[in-house]
């Protein structure tokens, strides 16, 4: 299973705090599964998780590139952070 | 939610550092008597405390509302506090940051670090809150009379983290 969490903008614009997935091989990166995310609501989600500025996680770490996703990794989509 | 740990600075000795992520506020006095360590060795603390703003020309300003990542919150500024500890000879740091709805001039966010000397603990405390601000999966969103808006990032905050990139320790 992949665990998907959204926050911020991106969770509102979704209308969606998470989600999870079975996971299989055609899940076994984080831009598949971007890819996966994006055709859903037929496509309604492309437009949020396409913004160039989207920083995406992979077990609370942030990933620069694509990266290999396991089962049971807890993956992460949220606009440039605004604390302090 | 509270992460504590111990890291060696750059002095080589132990650093007890914690990191809350709360709703509730904070005291500044009690947070400053838990930086010290009982050992008499700091010559200095250095703190920062942020507040809710009011800018000029945002009088509908209401409150705002601060949404955290539960568990990578506390994590990455642990890590940041880490990454100071190996620069600076630290002896003990402490990061509070709010969640949830605050008002205008409530406090947000308190950065503490302790050392011998003030040139460190200066430096320390400002890095922390400059990566903290750049890198801490934290968001504000801003309710005035005219409804709701996310926070928008600054390019001027990421740029203040990345300047420590090439500084020296001095």
């Amino acid at each position: 299973m992949l665990h998907i969490v959204f926050f911020a903008r991106v969770k509102e614009q979704l209308g969606c705090a998470k989600l999870e997935l079975e996971w299989d091989e055609t899940l076994a990166s984080i831009d598949a599964l971007q890819e996966q995310l994006c055709a859903r609501e037929n496509g309604a989600w492309r437009e949020v998780l396409s913004e160039d500025n989207i920083i995406r996680a992979v077990n609370q770490a942030v990933v620069a590139g694509d990266a290999v996703l396991c089962d049971g990794d807890e993956i992460a989509f949220f606009p440039p952070v605004t604390g302090g | 939610m509270t992460s504590s740990n111990a890291t060696h600075s750059a002095s080589g000795e132990v650093v007890r550092c914690q990191v809350d992520i709360q709703e509730s506020d904070f005291d500044i006095a009690s947070l400053q008597a838990w930086l010290l360590s009982g050992s008499a060795g700091e010559g200095a603390i250095a703190t920062f405390t942020g507040y809710v703003r009011v800018d000029k020309g945002s009088a509908n300003f209401q409150c705002m509302e601060l949404e955290h990542y539960p568990g990578m919150t506390q994590d990455s500024i642990g890590a940041i506090v880490n990454k100071a500890a190996e620069r600076w000879p630290i002896i003990t740091a402490r990061v509070v940051h709010r969640v949830g709805r605050l008002y205008p001039g409530d406090q947000i966010v308190w950065v503490g670090v302790s050392s011998a000397h003030r040139g460190a603990a200066f430096s320390a405390c400002e890095y922390i809150m400059d990566y903290l601000k750049a890198e801490a999966p934290l968001w504000k969103k801003e309710y005035s009379a005219e409804g709701e808006c996310w926070v928008d990032a600054k390019e001027s905050d990421s740029k203040r983290a990345d300047r420590w990139a090439g500084d020296s320790t001095d």
